[in-house]
């Protein structure tokens, strides 16, 4: 298989974009004005960003769907509303996360966003678990446009009326340009925003109003620096198999009802760590100065034990800082404490710091 | 000041009697994107030619800057590791890293005019 690309491929050359190999694909990891600028823009008025690479992985059954699916992925499937999302994972055995995704019921079951790296290995796993009279399909048909920044709503709105009413991790069917879409207001960069799923057809149209509308293309690099910013979780450097949600710090995507019936992967385990607390855990850090503690970094303690290490790092332009986030021995793990960080071989001071470092109030 | 020099590493020196001005180019910082951190020598330090002399950090990645000359470090400019970003708009002027007491002029010559440099990077684009 070569390299992939997205529907949009061609439009992105044209707004001057750098490529990077992502997951298989040909990605945007910046375009002219660079990855500050379109972070500030995106923070100030709207950016749009092709997450087409990401899975839109569709599954359709009756009551026994979400039976099979809730083994696998610790949400409460069987009370979550039509239209509504969730955030979650897909657990293996030991409760190591092999994926974290969102979740949106639909009329007909389900539809997961899973990472572009990730979703072959997914739908393996969790085709093991689904019945006959279950169905499932990875729709390639289908680009995934995220809409960020504070402007998203007021663009949106005058394009596909409606959209201003959902209510942050909500969803419905659109119609536009005589085809049915589904928007979400959902988002990656701690900013209020949409995911359109939209056929391949239609997504250049799309993309054309946002930029007469202002919007910025925007690419992964921003991408990262959002999220980062906004405390959010990057598969594969701050969450991996050997991670599970307690020692990620997101025990709070766990519903309240299994974290008491369980019935999950990696359950007894997961129910021990609620009960005893984990040995390490995920903390935001800041870095003294500019320096900058990318992944890897070790990390000490003010007597000099190594005490964990670095999963993200970068300059965060909204927070005018360096920030990052990693696993830290949990006594370690208030916030405040002074850590020391091993950059080339040099000692810098930091701190354990609250996440996010950015905060924005979602429309709920 | 003499006329700029330029390594296959992206870095420029420029000459006044035994003292050398080292930078990174115009190119390097489109290569770069937006610069975040720097990193500079302390005075007194002793470089060798290609040897590690300081770090530009961008919203990419780390990068290390090489001294494309032998010498002494007599000065590093705090003024970039305080405001990185100025690199990105003045890096062959204003924006230089550290000044150098050079020991062997002759080292120079394997350095590029700007013409060869030039053209070395439009034949190794990356």
């Amino acid at each position: 298989m070569g390299v992939q690309k997205t529907a949009l491929y061609d439009l992105h050359k044209s707004l001057g974009a750098k490529f990077v190999p992502f997951a298989g694909y040909e990605m945007p990891i910046q375009y002219k004005d660079g990855i500050v600028k379109e972070h500030i823009s995106t923070r100030t008025h709207a950016g749009f960003f092709d997450v087409s690479h990401m899975g839109q992985f569709f599954l359709e059954g009756d009551e026994t769907l979400e039976e099979a699916l809730e083994k696998i992925i610790p949400s409460d499937l069987k009370s979550l509303k039509v239209n509504h999302s969730k955030y979650s994972f897909l657990l293996n055995n030991n409760g190591g996360i092999i994926d974290d995704l969102i979740i949106t019921k639909t009329n007909k079951g389900f539809c997961i966003i899973l990472n572009a790296a990730c979703k072959e290995n997914d739908i393996k796993h969790i085709s093991q678990f689904l019945g006959q009279n279950h169905k499932y399909l990875l729709n390639n048909d289908l680009s995934l446009i995220a809409l960020q920044g504070p402007k998203s709503v007021e663009i949106l709105e005058k394009l596909i009326p409606g959209v201003s009413e959902l209510k942050f991790m909500t969803g419905n069917n659109f119609s536009y340009d005589s085809e049915s879409l589904y928007v979400t207001r959902s988002g990656y960069t701690g900013e209020d925003g949409f995911e359109i799923s939209i056929s391949n057809k239609k997504v250049n149209n799309l993309i054309d109003f946002l930029i007469k509308n202002g919007v910025k293309p925007i690419g992964l690099g921003a991408r990262d620096t959002l999220r980062l910013e906004a405390g959010l979780c990057l598969y594969g450097h701050d969450l991996n198999e050997k991670i599970n949600p307690v020692e990620a710090n997101l025990k709070w995507a766990i519903a309240k009802k299994r974290k008491e019936s369980g019935g999950f992967n990696g359950w007894s385990k997961i129910k021990n760590l609620l009960t005893n607390g984990s040995e390490k855990i995920r903390v935001g850090i800041k870095p003294e100065g500019k320096v900058i503690a990318r992944e890897n970094t070790k990390i000490f303690s003010s007597n000099n034990e190594e005490i964990g290490f670095v999963t993200s790092g970068t300059f965060g332009p909204s927070v005018n800082a360096s920030v990052a986030m990693g696993y830290i021995k949990s006594q370690f793990s208030e916030i405040g404490t002074l850590i020391k960080l091993e950059i080339r071989g040099k000692m810098y001071g930091g701190k354990i710091s609250e996440l996010p470092f950015y905060k924005k109030s979602y429309v709920k | 000041m003499s006329e700029k020099k330029y390594s296959k590493k992206h870095e420029w020196v420029s000459l006044e009697g035994d003292m050398a001005t080292i930078g990174i180019t115009k190119h390097a910082t489109e290569m770069l994107g937006d610069i975040v951190f720097v990193e500079v020598p302390d005075a007194g330090k002793s470089i060798d030619k290609e040897g590690q002399a300081a770090v530009v950090e961008s919203t990419k990645a780390a990068s290390d800057v090489y001294s494309p000359i032998s010498g002494e470090v007599t000065e590093g400019n705090k003024a970039i590791a305080d405001d990185p970003s100025s690199v990105n708009a003045d890096p062959e002027g204003a924006s230089w890293f550290f000044k150098l007491k050079i020991k062997d002029k002759g080292e120079l010559d394997s350095l590029m005019s700007k013409d060869e440099y030039d053209k070395f990077c439009k034949e190794n684009p990356s």
